[in-house]
């Protein structure tokens, strides 16, 4: 019999029960709120008489639309501008309190974006099954986790039941061997890798990331990569548990301590998939082959290396991708063929889940180091995605660094990420963006993302166009 | 969720065919955080005279009296009938939400789009179909008869019309349980709520650092 897939094993272990009609009900050990998506699920409690299955398995963060000004926040829930945002978070504070689940406020220590607190605070750990009312929660999947989005009726049922009912996903496997060039980071190999499979690749699968690549990659950075599984089409992506994944672990605020720290990481050490096990599909790269990246449409999998030129669609055979092109290059205000670092940048946005923990803010220092924004980018935002990284930045002086660049130093949010709070793109600017999605009027209407690195970004922001950010590193050791 | 066994109430109108969620609850009432609430802004744009939005006092609003569901004769109606592809368009919850908000136990119509049909089981009302001709008949008798009543008893899938006159209607057993007895989706879960206990005894015995770390 083959071995298990780290999928498999996961799925097993957190089995309650097989249902009639080949779904199951899956235990969630971790529920991780915010206040977009968790109002009507709490009034549904409500006006069904149900209460929490447990609350201990549930915490809480507001992120998703709050200012990320310092002058707004430090007026509390209170002083949030919009209506519909102040309600929506003051509901979230009600309804925790009502409940008694742990919740960090807008100001709070723990505060930050929901998929950076959970690993930064031991709230998320190898093994468990984690959810949030969030397409971009398999991030935590870089931990050796089974974790996925959730949509709001399913944010009742979890906190009504502790459970979902599910249907078992394929397993992919997407290996990337080799070794990365310098200034290649991993935000550009999960692009690359949605370059490759493109945006329904791993549609209907659990994609569990390996090879030499992922293996030499720091959490924070397997993060990166497990959060843009969903732009591959997965809901699900993860990592095996390893010894930087146990290194990781140790110490934060929620993780196992004292007698149960020995148990913890003996469970761990299975938590990677067999020799045998068998995989649905195996998707290969070379990690040389990686270089930094730039998106040019308006899909995740409208990528390519910034020496790359965008693309001429007469030359796309598929009609389908051909059309879709055609209409991304106008939305875009892009030109078939113009090499990609000619493209003016108008704005720089560097944070989101996928980009705002500290090493994203260092390799963004970097490169911003000594150098000042161009004249012609109109702003730059750096919002850590927690408390805790800005704190840590400030300790190491990033934000001095930022601020002396001409760059923005901002409170912790979602931020331009979805555009749901003041930041957002004005119509037609194009903007160098580390977050993930590049879909039309994602950061504003008519606003054009390019996603890219940390250390891309802040290459554009000195540049004022896209610029291969290695030209800058060899350029700062002359 | 509600159950739904027997009901009996005054039957209104909405006698229009092809009636959208957009028309059922327009968009501007969807940033609403509640799920309940919606019931004063049930068909806002035929109800009132000016444009509704969210949070306002809508008693003070001018109402159209040429919307029957407006009329004194219907107020108090428990009872929609409708006609044909009720609740198509998007695919918002919202609408049988604002339905229920209302007042609304049932829907009468000869057809529904699917996923507002899947959606007011989801929310305990019963969506009734019955024969184009037999939905005609109810609204002439509806319209002749001020206080117009009927009763719908689930179990036996029958409409009585005051007359003592039974019609009968067809509904999936799955749908009719769940409906019968109060069993929405987490409902149903809950019904292996020993499982799900067992399970958590023994899961919490493996690794008892998921548990109440959090607090
Ligand atoms: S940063 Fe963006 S993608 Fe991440 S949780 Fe917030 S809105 Fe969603």
């Amino acid at each position: 019999m083959a071995g298990k897939t780290l999928y498999d094993k996961l799925w097993d272990s957190h089995l309650v029960k097989a249902l009639d009609d080949g779904s199951v009900l899956l235990y969630i050990d971790r529920h991780l709120l915010h206040e977009v998506t968790s109002p009507q699920a709490f009034e549904g409690l409500r006006l069904a008489d149900r209460q929490p299955w447990r609350i201990d398995a549930n915490l809480a963060t507001a992120d998703h639309n709050i200012s990320t000004e310092l002058t707004e926040r430090m007026g509390g829930v209170q002083a949030i501008a919009d209506p519909v945002s102040r309600i929506q978070v003051q509901t979230l504070d009600d309804n925790c309190a009502e409940y008694g689940i742990v919740e960090h406020r807008i100001n709070d220590v723990g505060q930050g974006i929901v998929h950076v607190i959970g690993p930064e605070q031991g709230a998320t750990l190898p093994g468990m099954t984690v959810v949030c009312g969030d397409s971009h929660t398999a991030t935590h999947g870089a931990l050796g986790a089974l974790a996925h989005g959730i949509g709001t009726s399913e944010v009742e049922h979890v906190l009504a039941s502790q459970c979902l009912v599910s249907q078992k996903m394929k397993n992919m496997l997407v290996r990337v061997d080799g070794s990365l060039g310098e200034g290649v980071t991993p935000k550009d190999v999960v692009l690359a890798i949605i370059g490759k499979i493109g945006t329904a690749g791993g549609t209907g699968c659990a994609i569990e990331f390996g090879g030499e690549v992922i293996r030499n990659m720091s959490i924070e950075g397997r993060m990166t990569v497990c959060n843009m599984a969903i732009e591959a089409g997965a809901r699900v992506g993860m990592v095996a548990v390893d010894e930087q994944t146990i290194d990781y672990v140790r110490g934060r605020q929620y993780a196992p301590a004292n007698e149960h720290w020995d148990a913890a990481v003996a469970a761990w050490q299975s938590l990677h998939s067999d020799a045998d096990a068998v995989f649905d599909m195996v998707i290969e790269l070379d990690g040389r082959d990686i270089e930094p990246q730039v998106s040019w449409g308006t899909s995740p999998e409208m990528v390519l290396p910034v020496s790359a030129s965008v693309p001429d669609p007469q030359y796309i055979d598929d009609p389908g991708k051909q059309d879709a092109a055609v209409r991304a290059l106008e939305y875009m205000g892009l030109k078939a063929n113009q090499p990609l670092v000619d493209i003016p940048v108008d704005r720089v946005f560097i944070g989101s889940c996928t980009n705002s923990r500290i090493e994203d803010l260092r390799a963004a220092a970097a490169v911003a180091e000594g150098r000042t924004v161009a004249d012609s980018v109109k702003q730059v935002l750096i919002v850590p995605g927690s408390q805790a990284v800005k704190k840590q930045a400030e300790a190491e002086g990033l934000d001095k660094i930022f601020i002396a660049a001409g760059m923005d130093w901002r409170e912790p949010g979602c931020s331009m990420c979805l555009a749901m709070n003041a930041d957002k793109l004005g119509a037609g600017e194009h903007c160098a963006s580390t977050s993930n999605r590049n879909f039309e009027g994602r950061q504003g209407n008519g606003g054009r993302t390019h996603l890219v690195s940390p250390a891309m970004a802040a290459a554009a922001a000195v540049a004022g166009h896209f610029v291969d950010v290695r030209e800058l590193m060899s350029g700062a050791q002359s | 969720m509600k159950s739904f066994t027997t009901h009996s109430g005054l039957v209104g109108p909405m006698d229009r065919a092809n009636v959208d969620t957009d028309m059922i609850i327009p968009k501007q009432f969807l940033k609403s955080i509640k799920r309940s609430g919606f019931g004063p802004n049930l068909f806002d744009e035929l109800r009132y005279q000016d444009e509704g939005f969210p949070d306002q006092d809508n008693s003070k609003r001018p109402l159209n009296m040429d919307f029957p569901l407006n009329w004194p004769r219907y107020q108090g109606a428990s009872i929609l009938l409708a006609r044909e592809n009720f609740g198509c368009g998007s695919s918002r919850e919202h609408a049988p939400w604002a339905l229920d908000d209302y007042g609304f136990r049932v829907v009468i119509a000869p057809s529904y789009a699917d996923i507002f049909y899947n959606n007011c089981f989801k929310n305990g009302l019963l969506a009734i179909v019955l024969k184009e001709y037999i939905v005609s008949n109810l609204f002439a008798d509806m319209e002749a008869q001020e206080g117009y009543s009927l009763t719908v008893d689930l179990s036996k899938q029958t409409v009585t019309k005051p007359d003592g006159e039974q019609i009968t209607f067809e509904v999936e057993a799955f749908r009719k349980n769940c409906l019968l007895n109060g069993l929405d989706e987490i409902g149903l879960t809950l019904q292996h709520a020993d499982a799900i206990k067992a399970f958590e005894r023994d899961w919490q015995e493996a690794c008892p650092w998921l548990f109440g770390a959090v607090k």
